[in-house]
């Protein structure tokens, strides 16, 4: 049962996109969506849509799995368009009872299915070539700055990936507390919504208890390894560019600067 | 109680690259009042195997049939089946979760839908089976000990009157006199309450001590299925398993080799004892 959940939607391969830098990726996410929002006519998203399949064609991740994401967002998907289909202001090319759609709202419409799309594509590429771990070493660095006004950036980035440590450690915790509680009896799958609820503590409690038992060893054993937060601290395997990273920088920046140019001036 | 494995198979994650067989082929029968003692490597397929037999797991193939009849028919109960086979987790005191150590036992015979009363006479019976005292019913069960904890816990699943008690590493953590008091309680509700005891461990004294007859399990198949004597005669292939022999066997080893003609064929202490005295007095 919750086996089957599979956290952080890391896709295992061995791309060029896998290898970069998983601070050019954040970097490189962060201009693609801002590219998609300056954009303002179709040519422009035909510029970001060829960048776009370029990253995933390299990234060899099968293209299911960045639909995947999609999936999640379906329903967000066709609000929005319904939305500014139908309640846009303006002249109406197609009438029927109360409902007008203008044509202004069908640019409207299509522009926001394109963003949402690729922003969630663009950003799934990003989490599915990059392990969660090395995603936060790359927060960390990129924040690293922040340090001088005083925001423990270190701190953060160590809780981050802590948290994502312990998750599926404490699903495994739940599974096994299921069993033993089913194992007794329990029952989690019949009854009202209240019945339901509190067939649920039974494993709350528990897991509650083995998340601060582990928190608290996890403590323990970082200190006893005299762990005392970011200042002066070495990594075993620090974050550098490589030469394919400027590429990519370069490519970042030729997407960035033709969605300028074909998306607004054209 | 009888429980028949029919070629049980489990493969975990079927359709993708990570697949995994937990069971390959695995067929035997317990019967009624055996004392039964599961051993294998961490990872040979041991956890999975218990949690077939009381329905947590279902076989990818092959039949299960417990007291004759087909677990996976739609017409069985799986909770009159978890009523009748007890079965004890690891750490099994890391699943307490009420107010009082009284409602933690009173968990299991509630949920099998039993009338109050019932209810409270059943928890009060096993809380006095796994030798705890009244003083302690009404504590939180987080303020009991390490070796307290685990009986409470075990008592929660005796609550439900199981006749097929399955305990998987009972030992596991405990301090010498804790195991022992654990392993004493078991041999007890076998003896005197005539319950079907399937003890997984890793401990061979603990197995050759208790149990009748083993199962081995190694890399998810069953590999032997015999008497204690049987199973400890082979030394080299247990031990190339990652597993051993119990540790006064190495010892009657030990003694031949150094031409003493003793009997290897030993597995408990007061066997070994009795042999020695023989040997001695000739």
């Amino acid at each position: 049962m919750i086996r089957d959940i599979t956290l952080g939607q890391y896709y295992h391969a061995d791309s060029v996109i896998h290898r970069l830098d998983p601070r050019t990726k954040l970097v490189g996410t962060f201009f693609f969506i801002i590219a998609l929002f300056l954009v303002k006519n179709p040519l422009g998203y035909a510029v970001a849509a060829i960048y776009l399949a370029l990253v995933i064609k390299l990234s060899t991740v099968p293209l299911r799995f960045m639909l995947r994401g999609m999936k999640a967002i379906v329903f967000l998907l066709l609000l929005t368009v319904g939305f500014n289909l139908f309640l846009t202001p303006g002249e109406p090319i197609w009438e029927w009872w109360k409902l007008s759609i203008s044509a202004e709202g069908v640019r409207i419409a299509y522009t926001m299915a394109i963003r949402l799309s690729f922003l969630v594509i663009g950003s799934s590429i990003m989490t599915l070539t990059t392990t969660p771990n090395n995603l936060t070493d790359g927060l960390e660095k990129l924040l690293s700055p922040l340090k001088k006004i005083r925001i423990p950036v270190h701190e953060i980035a160590m809780m981050m990936s802590i948290a994502l440590r312990f998750i599926p450690i404490l699903l495994e915790e739940t599974d096994k507390i299921m069993k033993a509680q089913m194992a007794r009896g329990a029952d989690f799958e019949s009854g009202n919504i209240i019945k339901r609820t509190k067939a649920l503590v039974p494993i709350l409690v528990p897991l509650f208890i083995s998340a601060f038992r582990r928190a608290n060893d996890l403590a323990m054993a970082m200190e006893a390894r005299c762990y005392k937060g970011g200042d002066g601290r070495t990594k075993m395997k620090p974050l550098k560019y490589a030469a394919r990273d400027r590429l990519a920088y370069l490519a970042i920046f030729a997407m960035l600067a033709a969605c300028i140019i074909v998306g607004r001036m054209i | 109680m009888s429980i028949i494995f029919n070629h049980v198979s489990k493969s975990y994650d079927a359709d993708t690259q990570l697949k995994t067989d937990a069971l390959k082929d695995v067929s035997f029968k317990i019967d009624d009042g055996e004392f039964v003692g599961l051993i294998g490597h961490t990872g040979s397929g041991k956890s999975t195997l218990v949690q077939h037999m009381n329905g947590l797991l279902k076989p990818t193939s092959g039949e299960i049939y417990v007291d004759g009849k087909d677990i996976a028919d739609k017409e069985y109960s799986l909770k009159d089946l978890r009523g009748k086979v007890g079965l004890v987790f690891q750490y099994p005191e890391h699943q307490l979760f009420e107010t009082t150590v009284f409602e933690d036992v009173c968990y299991g015979p509630k949920n099998l839908g039993l009338e109050k009363k019932e209810v409270e006479l059943r928890a009060y019976e096993a809380l006095k089976q796994v030798g705890i005292e009244d003083d302690y019913f009404y504590q939180s069960p987080f303020d009991l000990s390490g070796g307290q904890k685990r009986r409470a816990a075990i008592a929660g699943v005796l609550a439900m009157k199981p006749e097929v008690l399955i305990l998987d590493e009972p030992t596991a953590g405990l301090d010498p006199k804790g195991r022992e008091e654990i392993l004493e309680l078991v041999s007890r509700l076998h003896r005197e309450n005539n319950i079907t005891v399937i003890l997984v461990s890793h401990s061979m004294d603990d197995v050759a001590d208790y149990a009748d007859r083993i199962l081995v399990m190694d890399h998810g198949k069953l590999v032997y299925d015999d008497t204690v004597h049987e199973v400890f005669k082979h030394v080299k292939e247990l031990e190339e398993m990652g597993l051993a022999i119990p540790q006064v066997t190495y010892m009657m080893y030990d003694i031949a080799a150094k031409g003493v003609d003793v009997s290897t064929d030993i597995t408990t202490i007061d066997e070994a004892v009795e042999e020695i005295m023989k040997v001695w007095s000739k």
